[in-house]
């Protein structure tokens, strides 16, 4: 089977080498295939949050709104603070695998000050309205809400502290393949989070602002 | 990706999808703040245009950001993503759906107290 795979190599049609005949995938692809899958479940566990937070975001109990606490000046550079990272998160991926580490370096601190700004901007955000009365503990509304914003907030700081592990990595061993593939998932994560953004920021504050 | 003969106009390339999946991102974000500022939607459809915007922008995202397209390596990717999307509909209409209908049909806990006591 084997021996006949490799001799045939050539002459197999590109339909059946799709189908596997072309023998197992390469491991980058297969490591992204694996982490793929978890970001997905991570998604799935978002979609209950949004879920509980669409179920809940009226039961204010005489509480503030969202359209009293919400600002969209602040959300709206949030957003562009997390487009902004993952697009130069994505070019600083693509410098590194054509060798050119220094660019690689200067797109990773900026997708790194990129989301500490986000970072501070909701944490500014969430202070304040602790600050007016309206924590968590407000309402069945700012329950979900600070739960939904806050799990992706926490996901942004993790994201960051695996951000400087990869660059470490990357000064410490250079770019060898399993460097580029930790680089790779770190990558997808980070683009998965400003997925999970745009859901944040269309259901919570935009719905939520009116 | 990168293992290309011509690495060069392949990594100029990759530059500009990503350059083109920001320029498109950007502007169904800008869409999605000022439909919702103004009013240039009709009102009660305003969830569902937003909802629209928002969708699309993940797709965007999806295929110039996250690389998951139509290639022959990606076919596994794209079938867990159909899977995700999947379990994701279900989790958030469901939620709604028995919710709007307990909330609909169910006494106000003052009145289950009424008839406890």
């Amino acid at each position: 089977m084997t021996q006949a795979g490799t001799a045939d190599a050539a002459n197999v049609p590109a339909a059946l080498e799709q189908a596997g005949a072309g023998g197992p995938a390469p491991v980058r692809i297969v490591v992204s295939y694996g982490f793929w899958i978890f970001l997905l479940s991570d998604i799935i566990m978002f979609s209950a949050l949004f879920a509980t937070y669409a179920v809940l975001s009226a039961q204010t109990d005489g509480g503030p709104t969202g359209h009293d606490l919400f600002e969209l000046r602040t959300v709206g550079i949030e957003t562009l603070c997390l487009l902004f990272s993952s697009y130069t998160c994505g070019l600083g991926t693509l410098f590194l695998q054509h060798r050119r580490t220094q660019a690689f370096y200067g797109f990773f601190a900026l997708t790194f000050a990129l989301g500490a700004i986000f970072l501070g901007l909701e944490l500014h955000e969430f202070a304040g309205m602790v600050a007016r009365g309206a924590g968590p503990t407000r309402s069945a509304f700012l329950s979900s809400f600070f739960s939904l914003v806050g799990l992706h907030g926490a996901h942004v700081s993790v994201g960051l502290v695996w951000l400087a592990f990869t660059v470490a990595q990357v000064a410490a061993k250079g770019p060898r393949d399993f460097v580029m593939r930790r680089l790779q998932c770190f990558s997808l994560f980070w683009h998965a989070l400003d997925i999970i953004w745009v859901a944040v920021m269309s259901l919570v504050y935009l719905m939520g602002a009116r | 990706m990168s293992n290309s003969e011509q690495p060069d106009r392949e990594f100029s390339g990759s530059i500009g999808a990503y350059t083109a999946g920001l320029a498109v991102a950007l502007a169904l974000t800008a869409a999605s703040f000022i439909v919702a500022q103004t009013h240039l939607l009709w009102a009660p459809g305003l969830p569902v245009g937003l909802a629209v915007l928002a969708v699309a922008q993940m797709g965007v995202h999806l295929v110039f950001f996250l690389h998951i397209g139509s290639g022959p390596d990606n076919t596994n990717n794209v079938l867990a993503l159909a899977f995700g999307v999947l379990i994701v509909t279900l989790v958030v209409s469901g939620s709604l759906w028995i919710m709007a209908n307990l909330n609909e049909n169910m006494m106000p806990a003052s009145a289950i107290m009424e008839m406890q006591r």
